[in-house]
């Protein structure tokens, strides 16, 4: 019993760190129906830039989360104001065709040999790795960490988008730019705003996800970005709380069919489960079912 | 020089530009001035054009977006695949036949998989068939434990090498005419209605399951058929092959082309193959790292300035029906 409680603790750390990507994938659906297929990148470019300055750069390790924070935060703002904003009223695959080219393009730079370099990087730790057992369930200070720095975002976060102007400027816009504009909300600068918090949200996660699983390379961010992606699907994308529900059961069930199943098969049952969620509710768990109009 | 001969030399247009297309390819190969490499070239670009040719048919006619395509080629291939190296053994007879159950098993998984999942709408569709497809990914990875001679996650290899240049060549042509007749027929007219707008379809009396069905499940059937010729024309065939990354090759090949352009699937499919091999010899040994960032470079940089595609949805007018030219009946989104 005791080790299904330590695989639930496993899987919960792990659908934090999901959490954290999805919500980025949820605030910029939510605001511009774009799939932002290069988010999962940014969680990659996060981690990386997180483990060089506790390492390289030899900050202490909270500085480092934030400034890998910052720089993917400028980062999504850069790359939303190139790549997505000239094609705002283009078909909507366009930008989602550019969002694959902004993916491919910080995968295969960051491989370049004067970036990240192309190989697999083993991570060490910032602090020293502690273990200690409540009820016979042992539990890490690692996952004590990922779970303090998880909870106080989404605080921030939820303080931010229901308690500023910035918060309700942003809801105003995911639900229509054309009147947001006319109630007097920059639109473009509301937009800039979604991107710096989602991207800031993937780059602290992707610094927990390098502590915790200790390697990284530049094309990490892919697979957690799809799982993170269908998490936000799962709980109904464009939704704040959902893209939190969905990550944790993505966790869950990574995990939980990993150690139970099979880890070969961990992947297929994840999207198993998500197709057979849509089929029942095809919006998504918390997701509404909207009246079609012609 | 009359109307009726107009229409001869019109209608002939097309297969008189594929053979001497055809006597060009051989005749460059026999001098030597097309070397094997670019041969291989050649007919990868082609079999991309098949299969891409499918996923027009389902999203860019029918509107339906699919992120899992790549998993229907690779159904064909390791079907043809397997037929090919088991019983085949480079007859003839047995690769058509190969090709032909590489084809239908991809459209039956795609009728079984899409009755359900079609109901679902825009990306909803999309993540449900992107999940399929690292589904099916995961199989073929564990598909040795079943049928030792996939060979699983390290890759099959044993499919006799038959298709050549003019099978390849020549089964592009036949699906172009497929895809020609198809989508100026009443599927293709009702397909375009439900991409324009499922509701209003549904109200003028099309049966909208049943047209996206039929479309997913033909497109699905030409990426199998492509994944047939790909399993004969290359001597390995590898699960990673056929992964989310190649279901995104179908996508940009389609959009680039321009939604409901076949014309333009196909040229966008031959071009962006040689775009790739050419930087490959232009950038040389020295830059191959900055391959993949010169193609996401070159990809953002195409879609941003010409994002309904690079031909805008036209269609090269020798390969209209003859009662639709003059008339200026546009298919594209």
């Amino acid at each position: 019993m005791a080790g299904v409680l330590e695989q639930i603790l496993n899987g919960l750390q792990l659908g934090f760190v999901y959490a954290l990507i999805a919500l980025g994938y949820t605030m910029v659906y939510g605001i511009i129906r774009l799939i932002n297929f290069a988010h999962g990148d940014i969680f990659m470019v996060g981690a990386f830039v997180g483990v060089l300055g506790y390492t390289v750069w030899g900050l202490p390790f909270p500085v480092a989360v934030g400034v890998a924070m910052l720089v993917c935060a400028v980062l999504g703002v850069i790359i939303e104001r190139l790549a997505y904003r000239p094609l705002r009223y283009a078909p909507r695959i366009a930008a989602l065709i550019s969002a694959i080219g902004v993916s491919l393009f910080l995968e295969y730079f960051c491989s370049l040999n004067f970036v990240f370099g192309p190989n697999y990087r083993v991570v060490p730790r910032p602090f020293e790795v502690t273990s200690f057992s409540v009820a016979g369930v042992t539990a890490s200070n690692i996952m004590v960490v990922v779970t303090v720095v998880v909870i106080a975002l989404l605080g921030a976060l939820q303080y931010l988008l229901f308690r500023t102007r910035t918060g309700k400027a942003m809801r105003a816009v995911s639900q229509d730019h054309d009147a947001a504009r006319l109630m007097g909300i920059n639109v473009d600068s509301v937009i800039s705003t979604t991107f710096a918090v989602g991207s800031a949200l993937a780059a602290a996660g992707g610094v927990l996800y390098a502590v915790a699983y200790r390697q990284i390379w530049p094309f990490l961010g892919i697979m957690p970005g799809l799982k993170a992606f269908t998490a936000a699907v799962l709980g109904g994308i464009g939704i704040v709380p959902g893209a939190v529900l969905g990550a944790l059961i993505m966790g869950q069930v990574d995990v939980l069919s990993a150690a139970y199943v099979s880890s070969q098969f961990r992947d297929a049952i994840g999207f198993s489960i998500l197709i057979l969620v849509l089929l029942v509710r095809p919006t998504g768990l918390l997701g509404s079912r909207q009246p079609e109009k012609v | 020089m009359g109307a009726g001969w107009r229409v001869l030399t019109r209608r002939a247009l097309f297969p008189l530009a594929a053979t001497a297309l055809y006597l060009a390819v051989r005749v460059l190969a026999a001098t030597g001035l097309l070397n094997a490499y670019w041969r291989l070239v050649l007919d990868q670009a082609l079999i991309l054009a098949i299969a891409a040719l499918g996923l027009s048919l389902i999203y860019g006619f029918c509107g339906q977006f699919s992120l899992g395509h790549a998993a229907f080629y690779g159904l064909g291939a390791y079907t043809a695949g397997l037929i090919g190296k088991t019983w085949g053994h480079g007859d003839p007879l047995w690769f058509v036949l190969s090709l032909l159950a590489g084809a239908a098993v991809a459209g039956l998984a795609a009728v079984i998989f899409g009755l359900p999942v079609l109901r679902l709408r825009s990306d909803y569709l999309g993540i449900a068939t992107l999940g399929f497809g690292i589904i099916v990914k995961v199989l073929m990875d564990n598909s040795n434990k079943l049928i030792p001679a996939t060979g699983g996650a390290t890759g099959m290899t044993g499919t006799p090498a038959v298709a050549d240049f003019t099978w390849v060549f020549g089964t592009t042509v036949l699906v172009i005419y497929l895809v020609r007749n198809l989508v100026h027929s009443r599927y293709g007219r009702a397909w375009v209605a439900v991409r324009e707008d499922e509701v209003a379809a549904d109200a003028m009396g099309i049966d909208t399951t049943r047209y996206k069905t039929v479309a997913f499940a033909l497109g699905c059937a030409l990426a199998g058929l492509a994944g047939g010729l790909y399993a004969h024309r290359y001597p390995f065939v590898h699960p990673s092959s056929f992964d989310f990354l190649k279901s995104v090759d179908f996508l940009i090949v389609v959009v680039l082309g321009g939604l409901g352009s076949f014309t333009g699937t196909v040229v966008t499919a031959v071009a962006w193959v040689f775009l790739l091999e050419v930087l490959r010899s232009v950038l040389g040994q020295a830059f191959l790292d900055w391959r993949g960032v010169a193609y996401a470079l070159i990809l953002t940089t195409v879609i941003i300035l010409r994002p309904k595609g690079l031909l805008g949805g036209k269609e090269w007018a020798a390969l209209l029906p003859g009662e639709e030219r003059g008339r200026r009946r546009d298919l594209s989104a």
